[in-house]
C-alpha cells in the first residue's frame, strides 16, 4: 500500500501532536527538581520562586527527636482550600527534596508517610494551591548515643 | 505491596506499604567495598475507574519498604482500585484491591 508524501506527512504530524498531549497528561519523573542540591534550587524547579508564605492552617506532625533516621514518620494536614499538590522537603539532605504528591479534586488535602534524615534537618512542607505557596516547617533532632544503623 | 482501602464516610481511606530497598546509590557494600546503585521508587499512583486519585513521586529520601496513608472521595464500597509503582531501574509493579 503505497501513501502519499501529503498523507504521511499529515498522518505523522497528527500522531506527534497526540503522543505530545498524552505525555503532558502523563506526569514524567522531575528529575531537575529531585536532583537538585539544596533547596533553593528545587524551589526554583519547583515553583519558578522561593517565596513562601508561612501557614497556620498546615498541620505538620513530626517526631521532635528520632532514633531511627532511616524512617521518621510524617503526616500533613491542611484546611487550605483547593490544593493542588503537596512537597516535602528535608533541607539538610543531600537532596532535600523527597517526595511531591498531586491532589486531584476529590482528594483529600492530607498524607501520611516516612522519610529519611541525613542528619538532623528541619522537615519543610510546602502546598501549593490557587497559585500560591504555603509552607510549614519543623525541626527534627536524632538522639545521640544510640545504636545508628 | 500491601494496600488496605476501607470506605467510612464516602472517604476512602487507603493505606500502602510497598516492599522495596530505596538504595540511595550513595552506601558501599561493606566486604567488596564496591558502590550498591541506586533503586527507588520514583512514582506511585492509585487509579479508581481509570481515574488518578493520587500521584506521589520519590526521591531518594523517602525511606525503605515506603510507607503512604491518603484519602479519597467518590468510591464505594466493592469498588476496585488500582496501585501502581515503577522505579529507576524500570522495575514495575501492579496490584489490585477490593475497597472495604
Amino acid at each position: 500500500m503505497a501513501i502519499s508524501r501529503r498523507k504521511f506527512l499529515t498522518l505523522s504530524s497528527t500522531a506527534w501532536l497526540t503522543l505530545m498531549t498524552s505525555l503532558k497528561t502523563w506526569a514524567v519523573w522531575d528529575s531537575a527538581s529531585f536532583y537538585s542540591k539544596n533547596l533553593e534550587d528545587a524551589y526554583q524547579h519547583l515553583f519558578g520562586s522561593s517565596e513562601l508564605i508561612e501557614s497556620y492552617r498546615i498541620k505538620l506532625k513530626t517526631p521532635n527527636i528520632t532514633n531511627n533516621r532511616e524512617a521518621v514518620p510524617i503526616s500533613v494536614k491542611t484546611s487550605i482550600k483547593n490544593v493542588e499538590s503537596i512537597y516535602v522537603f528535608v533541607k539538610d539532605n543531600p537532596q532535600p527534596l523527597a517526595a511531591s504528591f498531586q491532589i486531584p479534586t476529590g482528594t483529600l488535602a492530607e498524607v501520611s508517610t516516612r522519610i529519611r534524615l541525613a542528619q538532623a534537618s528541619t522537615v519543610i512542607v510546602v502546598i501549593k494551591s490557587d497559585g500560591k505557596l504555603f509552607s510549614k516547617s519543623r525541626e527534627v533532632k536524632l538522639a545521640t548515643g544510640g545504636c545508628r544503623g | 505491596m500491601n494496600v488496605r482501602a476501607k470506605i467510612k464516610n464516602g472517604i476512602t481511606h487507603v493505606r500502602v506499604l510497598a516492599k522495596h530497598p530505596m538504595e540511595t546509590g550513595g552506601r558501599v557494600n561493606n566486604i567488596t567495598g564496591e558502590k550498591i546503585p541506586a533503586k527507588y521508587i520514583q512514582e506511585l499512583r492509585c487509579e479508581h475507574n481509570n481515574q488518578i486519585v493520587f500521584l506521589a513521586q520519590f526521591g531518594i529520601s523517602v525511606s525503605p519498604n515506603p510507607f503512604l496513608a491518603f484519602s479519597f472521595k467518590g468510591a464505594k464500597k466493592g469498588d476496585s482500585l488500582m496501585l501502581r509503582w515503577n522505579d529507576n531501574t524500570g522495575d514495575i509493579k501492579k496490584v489490585e484491591t477490593i475497597i472495604q
